[in-house]
């Protein structure tokens, strides 16, 4: 039975929230506004609860990167239930920056550390919809990776994922240990319940520093500007397909 | 770029169908957006936030887009409600052993009010199941609590209070319903009247007459469903609360054994009058509920409608509108929480302000839905907007477990007051 498996949580700006700009332009306002887990971590920690659930694995840690306020994002973790959390502080100047690449290098050091045989990510978030720290965790850690996951099957030693890519669904089997990221439909998330959000305030959260773990927090991105999508422009109703061409082409288009 | 751009979109629109249901997009992310002054998660703790935010999504996905179909058809949606129980909400503040979440006051009031946001008239009828699962765990014998209580927490079975009847509503220590004991047996004879749930629920806390008249004469019986003798009354008709169905129920030599009996003869009254400290407060929080959601799409309306040239929003009168809406939202938040903090601190004046925070609460609050549906202007009459239905389903709030008249009446205003004759004014 494979020990233990690591599930990353990020904390992010609720789905439903209208998004503003900040009037500076370096980036979205995130003051006062109201915060949740990403939905696709939250199909990555259901996952990872149900497996718990069929005593597939022993133990589910529940990690986030950030503030002091994704310890929420842990609880809400816990209260679906993973057994515990562990919060890696990264503030300020650390956090604006802090991106796939650091946080795949934090997650690679924890796998290491806690010895976990299987790490369940979402598939992206859904602020800068990266899409990468799945996949960079399983190059640092040289494990085989299956992402965009909407079944999760654990067969002895080997997973089997089946993915959704464009062409339609691919079934591969991968030798554990193995990251795995969570798509729309792997499964439908439970509600945390009342006596297990009571139960979660017993669960323990661990705190620690990149440093830590090893890990150099430098950027190599640097965001330059942050701009709301152009507005939507008014149509332009054509008589004929010649008219529609020669438009198209005047807009440079083909 | 504009890949990218679209991706983001898309994954955006399709996280919308990620809530557990495919339900009325407009509806549900209307409800979402919060601003700062009026969000209900303030002063809360870490905890009673993770409370407040199951209830709410509960109510955005699972009772939200089916409100008004409860409504128009009148259907109690049993299976919705037995979803709520399993994560908490059968049994509020019953206790664990016997099934319960064991929640204080405020966390009860926190997360009725959040459920309100999905349909009040539902979750009102949650309070009130509620409410007599307290009174059983609460005045019960360990067996009655083993009996009852796990079930209704579970919601496998449904509950009813039964105080009212045709001659006494008001006047509730005046009822008529008698009990006569004839060896171990009750014999009830009497009919109570617009009792909630009645007919579709399964365990009924009646209080009746086994005594002389006035309180001291009364006690509480739980009469289950099935027992010879008890019938029901033709369903109303109703302006709102039309998701929970309401009947007389009608006693005709119903024997119920004396092991049913909650607490001692004449204890009923006493019973009856604690249950209810907590259905007020429970009743005020659905109110601040549907006023809170008609807040929001208010404001959400105001920024789509335009007359003359501009949005709603910019009409200073309207803006001072939702700006008084929202004071008075607060100010009712503040008055149930209160109230809910006193009782479950057993303070002195905690039944007092649980009738001052009913009577406040459900009367502002009826005000606030009522000019929410106002700035809708024509829409809002329709019923494919959800501010009609919240305005007729609080309206009742007012009247039933304590008409807002009657609150003031508390005599203990007029018994601890000292007398100001003694006071020297400048």
């Amino acid at each position: 039975m494979t020990a233990r498996v690591l599930v990353g949580v990020k904390r992010v700006i609720d789905y439903a929230v209208k998004i503003r700009v900040k009037p500076d332009n370096t980036g979205v306002v995130t003051d006062g506004v109201k915060h949740s887990m990403n939905p696709f971590c939250e199909i990555a920690v259901e996952e990872a609860v149900r497996l718990k659930e069929k005593k597939l694995v022993q133990e589910v840690v529940a990690v986030s990167c950030g503030p002091q306020q994704v310890q929420e994002t842990i609880r809400t973790a816990l209260a679906m239930g993973a057994d515990r959390g562990i919060h890696v502080e990264v503030s300020g100047k650390d956090y604006d920056s802090l991106g796939p690449l650091q946080v795949s290098k934090i997650l690679a050091a924890l796998a290491k550390k806690e010895e976990a045989s299987l790490i369940i990510l979402g598939k992206q978030a859904i602020d800068d919809d990266c899409n990468q720290t799945g996949q960079m965790t399983a190059a640092l850690l040289d494990w085989p990776q299956g992402t965009f996951a909407s079944e999760l099957v654990i067969e002895g030693d080997k997973v089997k994922v089946v993915r959704e890519i464009d062409g339609g669904l691919e079934t591969i089997k991968l030798n554990m240990p193995v990251v795995v990221t969570a798509d729309l439909r792997l499964n439908t998330p439970r509600y945390a319940t009342l006596p297990n959000i009571m139960k979660a305030k017993k669960k323990k959260i661990a705190n620690m520093k990149p440093g830590d773990l090893g890990v150099d927090m430098t950027s190599r991105v640097e965001v330059l500007r942050v701009d709301e999508p152009p507005q939507r422009q008014a149509g332009v109703k054509v008589e004929s397909v010649e008219d529609l061409v020669s438009k198209l082409k005047e807009a440079g288009r083909i | 770029m504009a890949a990218a751009a679209t991706l983001s979109r898309l994954v955006r629109l399709r996280l919308y169908s990620i809530s557990r249901n495919n339900g009325l997009l407009f509806n549900r992310v209307q409800r979402r957006g919060i601003a700062a002054c009026i969000d209900p998660s303030v002063g809360l703790s870490d905890e009673q936030r993770e409370f407040q935010k199951v209830a709410f999504d509960f109510a955005a996905n699972e009772m939200a887009p089916h409100m008004a179909h409860w409504d128009q058809n009148e259907i109690f949606p049993v299976e919705t409600m037995r979803k709520a129980a399993q994560l908490g909400f059968g049994g509020t503040c019953v206790h664990p052993d016997v099934g319960g979440s064991g929640l204080s006051r405020l966390d009860a009031s926190v997360v009725f009010e959040a459920l309100s946001t999905g349909c009040a008239s539902t979750t009102a009828y949650m309070s009130i199941h509620n409410m007599c699962a307290w009174m059983i765990d609460t005045f019960g014998n360990n067996e009655q609590r083993g009996k009852y209580c796990p079930d209704l927490c579970s919601m496998e079975k449904f509950a009813s209070y039964c105080l009212t009847e045709p001659g006494s509503g008001s006047d509730a220590a005046s009822l008529l319903t008698s009990a006569k004991l004839q060896g171990d047996l009750y014999v009830l004879n009497g009919s109570k009247a617009f009792i909630s749930g009645g007919g579709d629920t399964d365990v009924y806390v009646v209080m009746c007459r086994t005594g002389g008249k006035g309180p001291k004469g009364i006690s509480c019986l739980v009469v289950e469903k099935g027992t010879p003798g008890l019938s029901f009354g033709k369903k109303e008709k109703k302006v709102g609360w039309n998701s929970q169905p309401t009947r007389a129920v009608i006693f005709e030599d119903c024997k119920v054994p004396v092991a049913n009996r909650l607490g001692i003869e004449g204890q009923g009254f006493n019973i009856a009058m604690k249950g209810l400290n907590g259905g007020r407060i429970n009743i005020a929080s659905c109110s601040v509920g549907a006023a809170q959601a008609c807040i929001q799409l208010t404001r959400d309306h105001m920024h789509v409608r335009k007359q003359f040239g501009e949005p709603l929003s910019n009409s200073q009168f309207l803006q001072f509108k939702l700006a008084e809406m929202a004071t008075r939202l607060v100010a009712s938040r503040l008055m149930v929480r209160q109230a809910a903090l006193a009782l479950q601190e057993d303070r002195p004046d905690a039944v007092p302000l649980c009738s001052m925070a009913k009577l406040f609460a459900t009367d502002e609050c009826f005000t606030i839905c009522n000019q929410a549906l106002q700035m809708h202007g024509g829409y809002g009459y329709l019923k494919d907007y959800a501010v009609q239905q919240f305005v007729r389903d609080i309206r009742v709030h007012q009247i039933l477990e304590g008409n807002v008249w009657l609150c003031v009446m508390d005599r203990s205003i007029w018994q601890k007051m000292r007398p100001l004759q003694n006071q020297k004014f400048l």
